[in-house]
């Protein structure tokens, strides 16, 4: 079983290893914490542009309301993964609680992707190895690019542009899902309205709430208009 | 010291907030599964959040006192944005405008 559960999340260690260890360098050469917090918050926090956000506001000291709320909304798309899963997990017993801890992007394209036998058990007990393997690999990235960024002097001036770089990828990738501008657009305006009229260190909490209230008027419009649902909306 | 323990702090909110996310629907939403405004959210928070969350690191990425300014950190994201659509492998986006951006800001391309 193991064998297959590695040939499965192969790609996975290919993505994860490299970004894994972008986080680690990041972590060792813009703070000043021991390397091993960088593996450390892989395996109890367990996100990837959760904890490559977590670099610059630990960098940036912030508060640790900030911290959450950043943290939430960042990952607020798990929130919706769950829901579909709420079958899928139904009756795992104690593996229940780490296969919802280890929800990640990538394992939920896994776990709702592959093929599945009639044997639920048996099929719960491989999306545990799944979610553990995966794990595996990120925290080994972690570990890997903390010593490399801790041990190999080089000039690693704007190297935290790889955060901008990744929401950059991420918003592409989330826009060619979607086919639709709007929310897109709605957000990069709500966030220069808040770089325009707020102090840096609310900025990005201004913005969250200025995007929401959009979306919830968009969602009243189309309540109001159902003929409109689907159509373009700008 | 005090240091330390704001790492600690920091990693249990950071790791609270990131298990709550993936909770909650298993706690509480399995009743509402098919309300309009949870799909609804569902359908378009996450493209917003990205594009929100891009544009606030973006501007603080760039130096806007140059004579070209943003230039630094403006012409990294296009290279993001070109070779992401291009070759759609995030990973080399990612490499590819953060070298640059780190060129940029080293060998002092853009001048002030």
């Amino acid at each position: 079983m193991n064998q297959s559960v590695f040939r499965l999340t192969l790609p996975i260690l290919f993505g994860y290893l490299p970004l894994g260890m972008a986080f680690g360098v990041l972590f060792t050469t813009q703070l000043d914490y021991p390397w091993w917090a960088a593996p450390v918050m892989g395996i109890l926090i367990y996100a990837g542009a959760g904890q490559i956000l977590a670099v610059s506001l630990l960098a940036a000291q912030a508060g640790l309301l900030e911290v959450f709320i950043a943290m939430f909304v960042l990952n607020a798309r798990h929130l919706f993964y769950g829901l579909s899963l709420l079958g899928q997990f139904h009756g795992a017993g104690w593996r229940k609680a780490y296969l919802i801890f280890g929800l990640t992007d990538e394992t939920y394209s896994l776990l709702t992707s592959r093929a599945r036998s009639a044997d639920r058990h048996h099929e719960q007990a491989v999306d545990f190895r799944i979610t553990l393997f995966n794990q595996c690999y990120w925290v080994m990235g972690c570990a890997l690019g903390a010593l490399l960024g801790a041990n190999v002097a080089f000039d690693s001036t704007g190297i935290e542009f790889a955060l901008v770089a990744l929401f950059i990828v991420l918003t592409i990738e989330q826009y060619k899902a979607l086919g639709d501008a709007f929310p897109v657009i709605a957000g990069a305006a709500a966030a220069a309205l808040a770089i325009l009229v707020l102090p840096q260190a609310h900025q990005l909490i201004g913005a969250i709430v200025v995007v929401s209230v959009v979306l919830l008027v968009q969602y009243l419009n189309l309540r109001r208009t159902p003929d409109a649902e689907g159509a373009g909306h700008g | 010291m005090a240091d330390s323990w704001y790492l600690a702090g920091f990693i249990a909110v950071a790791a609270a907030a990131t298990f709550a996310t993936r909770v909650i629907p298993f706690l509480f939403f399995h009743r509402h599964t098919e309300h309009p405004l949870v799909r609804h959210l569902g359908r378009y928070l996450p493209a917003a959040v990205m594009a929100l969350l891009a544009t606030v690191y973006l501007q603080r990425s760039a130096t806007w006192s140059n004579t070209l300014p943003g230039f630094d950190a403006l012409i990294p994201a296009v290279l993001v944005v070109a070779i992401h659509l291009w070759r759609r492998n995030a990973l080399l986006s990612i490499a590819s405008g953060t070298i640059v951006y780190m060129a940029i800001l080293q060998l002092n391309l853009i001048q002030v």
